[in-house]
């Protein structure tokens, strides 16, 4: 009897040992990202300010504002979901709603996984060759945006599909019994209940593609440029590219370190304003959902 | 007429659909073609560069030599012919620096005219002599003979450990030291973000309160939002001084360095894949577990992680295949030394790093620029053969719930 509980004891010492484990290196994955976002915080914040992000380089970029790396992202973002957002939605209306159960079907989600693991350096290299090279477009926004582009479309066809999967069955039955067509269906039932987490989905994949810098490195980012591009033939510089060149190769790699940090704080900020619109969204309309 | 409008305006829209499903196989496709076809010229080109030549004494019996070869004959660790397979005869080593070894100034005449004649000359009289020269200078009526290169072999390439792509007389295009350098940091950093990121999913998947839970999971959503290029700025700026001063190395910049950083960009897909695997264990089998006296920890070691060990190999291989991919962060903090690593305190250079760091200075169609095409191709094939093993071990796994 004694045996039985000393047993026991040592079963509940055991559990609370390793739950504590756990739970200790749970919240050190936490203090990781804490300790990166706020030692960038306190070096960053310092740097920030309204010339900071308006003006353009200067002496050598240990000076001056990152204006031209943000507009230049900014640009490489826009350019990229122009082109993935309409590709990517839908091809997974077509794989979801359309493609029947099948070879088909098994093989596009193959090459689309395939797709995603490919490394982003991979696609610098493709990127190269086939639009600067072969197409001829040379070092340019558009050689850049489709890059970045081809890069997130498996991350906006796997989002859309999710939130096309969530739409019950029952709609698209109710719907298609009243007589409406697939089409009409899809166009007034099933998008315009998934629509919230599609766009989820979109502004996370922005996040992603701001922060990318292999698939620019040889398609379109300028190391020093300071001014702004008139046209999708035109370099320009990008926050992921500047924060590398100027931590590692800049002129001056001590003069120019504040700025470096002020880089990788407006860089970092984008893509977490960019993560809590996602959340506060996919929030929002998640209640919303539940009070219908 | 008008049902006959609508019907067409519902294929019409269906073929578009369908054409942009199509992009993503095509994308794939595209991809291997333009990777393979620029880096299968490797094997097809000469190593040395466009417009030098070797040439030797028309009498050597030497017909070809291998890159490899020639590096030794020009680092002068071969100095007789017999060694390679010819005559016993000393190697008599000349670059066009030399010249002024063997003629005047006067005798090679004005912008160097007599210069091919004189050329031709000495390899005739010098039967041991290897030259190395631009063939602007071979004369009409050369009187040694050029030597044919063998191009860069398959097994050259895999097995070579120097990679001197732009070296004189010749590249050397072995890449052994990179994919080794490339699997020694990749494994570093599983070995590191293995253990973290196993537990912070059975913290959250069984531990943890769903307040907790919510509050957790969305910072390790971010901490895979976090671009790559910041993580190598705070490797370089925190972890490559620390580990400098920690273990009083000459410089930080070193393999370990990178799998630290690369083990923190790694566990968000760890958690995310191995947290999905552990709840999938069936209600009941962790009931039963509990209701024949196991407490919650032998029930989560005993019946859980078995039952999701297939799922968290997933995770650990997926995490693997993201780190053998990832380029800025470990360009910017292993030091980019092309040797072979034998401790994790050294620089190491890793495939993607090399491309990224080599890829601006190597001109369209060279040998250099499709020797890094030939990178990104082994890159591909790691990441393909990733991918289709966790498709393996995941396609197994549904399989085995459904029955």
């Amino acid at each position: 009897m004694i045996k039985f509980a000393d047993n026991r004891a040592s079963k509940q010492r055991k559990e609370n040992l390793a739950f504590l484990t756990f739970r200790i290196m749970s919240y050190f994955v936490v203090v990781i990202l804490a300790v990166i976002i706020l030692f960038l915080l306190y070096n960053g914040a310092r740097v920030i300010s309204w010339d900071f992000i308006t003006a353009m380089p200067a002496e050598g970029m240990t000076k001056g504002g990152i204006f031209p790396a943000i507009v230049g992202t900014l640009c490489l973002v826009a350019g990229s979901m122009v082109f993935a957002f309409p590709v990517g939605v839908l091809s997974a209306i077509y794989i979801n709603e359309y493609a029947k159960d099948g070879l088909f079907k098994r093989f596009v989600k193959l090459m689309t996984n395939n797709l995603a693991g490919i490394p982003s350096i991979v696609f610098g290299l493709f990127g190269m060759s086939l639009f600067v090279n072969t197409l001829g477009f040379g070092d340019s926004i558009l050689s850049g945006s489709l890059t970045l582009g081809l890069l997130t479309l498996p991350v906006v066809i796997r989002t859309t599909e999710e939130a096309l999967r969530s739409v019950d069955n029952s709609f698209r039955q109710g719907s298609l019994a009243l007589g409406a067509t697939k089409l009409q269906t899809i166009r007034k039932v099933v998008l315009p209940i998934s629509f919230p987490n599609i766009i989820t989905g979109l502004i996370l994949s922005i996040g992603r593609v701001s922060g990318e810098t292999a698939p620019i490195l040889f398609t379109v980012a300028a190391y020093f440029l300071p001014k702004l591009p008139h046209s999708i033939f035109d370099q320009v510089m990008a926050l992921p590219y500047h924060l590398y060149v100027i931590s590692t190769s800049g002129t001056n790699i001590e003069e120019s370190r504040p700025m470096a940090y002020g880089t990788a704080l407006v860089l970092i900020a984008f893509v977490l304003i960019m993560n809590i619109i996602a959340n506060l969204l996919r929030r929002y309309f998640s209640k919303k959902v539940k009070m219908n | 007429m008008r049902k006959f409008l609508r019907n067409l305006t519902e294929k019409i829209v269906e073929g578009i659909l369908f054409l942009s499903s199509t992009v993503t196989t095509l994308t794939v496709l595209l991809i291997i073609v333009f990777l393979f076809r620029e880096g299968a010229g490797v094997f097809s080109q000469s190593p040395v560069e466009k417009g030098f030549v070797i040439a030797v004494n028309k009498d050597n019996p030497i017909q070809t030599l291998t890159s490899a070869q020639l590096k030794l004959i020009y680092d002068q660790e071969v100095t007789n012919w017999s060694k390679l397979g010819g005559k016993n005869d000393s190697i008599i080593l000349f670059r066009l620096d030399d010249i002024g070894n063997y003629y005047t100034e006067d005798e090679l005449g004005e912008n160097f005219k007599n210069m091919p004649e004189k050329l031709s000359e000495l390899m005739d009289k010098n039967s041991g002599m290897v030259a190395f020269f631009s063939d602007k200078y071979l004369a009409k009526n050369f009187r040694g003979r050029v030597l044919k290169m063998s191009n860069t072999t398959l097994k050259e390439f895999f097995t070579g450990k120097e990679w001197f792509p732009t070296a004189q007389p010749s590249a050397q295009m072995g890449v052994l030291s990179l994919i080794l350098g490339t699997l020694w940091v990749s494994l570093g950093a599983i070995l590191i973000a293995l253990p973290f990121g196993l537990a912070t999913a059975i913290y959250l998947a069984e531990i943890a309160d769903s307040r907790t839970r919510n509050i957790l999971k969305p910072l390790v959503e971010l901490l895979a939002g976090i671009p790559s290029v910041v993580y190598g700025f705070f490797g370089l700026i925190i972890i490559v001084p620390a580990i400098q001063k920690i273990f009083d190395l000459p410089v930080g910049e070193t393999a370990l360095a990178g799998s630290i950083i690369l083990g923190i960009m790694a566990l968000p897909t760890i958690i995310t894949i191995s947290e999905d695997a552990l709840r999938t264990t069936p209600r009941a089998m962790k009931e039963a577990s509990l209701a024949l006296g196991a407490n919650r920890w032998q029930t989560i070691s005993k019946v859980v992680i078995p039952y999701a060990m297939s799922g968290i190999t997933a995770a650990a291989i997926l995490g693997i295949g993201r780190a053998v991919g990832e380029t800025m962060a470990v360009l910017m903090v292993t030091g980019n030394a092309a040797v072979i690593p034998h401790t994790f305190l050294e620089p190491v250079r890793t495939i993607p790093a090399t491309i990224a760091a080599e890829l601006g200075e190597a001109p369209q169609g060279d040998l250099h620029y499709k020797a890094l095409f030939g990178l990104g191709c082994i890159l591909f094939l790691i990441t393909l053969a990733i991918n289709i093993t966790v498709e393996y071990i995941s396609g197994k796994r549904n399989k085995t719930s459904n029955d």
